[in-house]
């Protein structure tokens, strides 16, 4: 029986860009951060209040998953914004937002009431997007 | 694109929380805060805290731990960490901290580097295996 969820992969453009978007901007924990030789890097964050999701910031580099084509192919999805990972969750959306746009994170939504919940959408540096909710 | 209710005590009360974020090591005055947020001392309080659940206080202890722990992960000393991160007494700290991480800061310290040093020993035992030998990370050619 499978009981957890504990990796998940995002695809980035750059890992120390995305280093400091998820944690100096959304304010999530280093887990892993090892050199695996040249170029080669294994960087996992963790959701402040979920220590045991390690999000994997997975750079697209040509090599073993994927060929050169595929890298540029997956490169240019990611910055045209294809793909959406998930939904953040936290206390109060308003306060979230004033404290991520100040520090520089794009929203393409601004918090809005919506039959759900209240939800707002933003970009990290790549390109890749997520909901950010509050319960109501 | 913005309107949402009571914008503008947001905004104000999201500045306070982001100067005590980023001057958390100075000996900050609270009351300072609260003028320069235009509120009373006591609605400043109980604003903070129906948005973030703790009191500026509260909430200023709790960043000046946190930032601890980050220079504990270093290799700096116990006593320059505690008044580095703006702690005036090396027990006030050590019971806090005690209280919120569970281990003493020395203890913690440990922990962190014994860590930090069996990431660089042994890395794969930190990477679940189809990744690692996705990427072509295996034992027999560098770990």
């Amino acid at each position: 029986m499978i009981t957890k969820m504990n990796h998940v992969s995002i695809y980035v453009l750059n890992q120390d860009s995305a280093y400091d978007f998820y944690v100096n901007k959304l304010g999530f924990k280093v887990h892993t951060d090892a050199a695996m030789g040249p170029g080669m890097r294994w960087l996992t964050v963790c959701p402040p209040e979920q220590p045991d999701l390690e999000i994997t910031l997975m750079a697209i580099t040509d090599g073993m998953m994927f060929t050169k084509e595929t890298a540029e192919q997956m490169r240019n999805l990611v910055k045209k914004g294809t793909f959406g990972f998930g939904v953040f969750e936290c206390d109060d959306i308003y306060a979230t937002y004033e404290e991520l746009k100040s520090k520089g994170v794009e929203f393409t939504k601004a918090p809005k009431e919506e039959f759900y919940g209240i939800e707002a959408l933003l970009k990290d540096d790549s390109g890749n997007w997520f909901s950010l909710g509050q319960k109501k | 694109m913005e309107n949402y209710p009571k914008i503008y005590l947001y905004r104000r009360i999201v500045q306070a929380k982001l100067f005590i974020d980023n001057n958390c090591s100075e000996n900050i005055d609270l009351d300072n805060i609260a003028d320069e947020a235009y509120f009373s001392k006591f609605h400043f309080i109980r604003q903070f805290k129906k948005i973030y659940g703790k009191t500026p206080h509260q909430y200023l202890s709790l960043v000046r731990i946190e930032k601890s722990m980050q220079l504990l992960r270093t290799e700096t000393p116990v006593s320059e960490v505690c008044f580095s991160v703006g702690f005036e007494s090396l027990s006030s700290f050590s019971g806090l901290f005690k209280r919120i991480v569970g281990l003493t800061p020395s203890a913690y310290q440990t922990q962190q580097l014994q860590i930090k040093a069996q990431i660089l020993k042994t890395p794969l035992q930190f990477i679940p295996g189809c990744f690692a030998e996705k990427k072509g990370w295996t034992k027999k050619e560098q770990f």
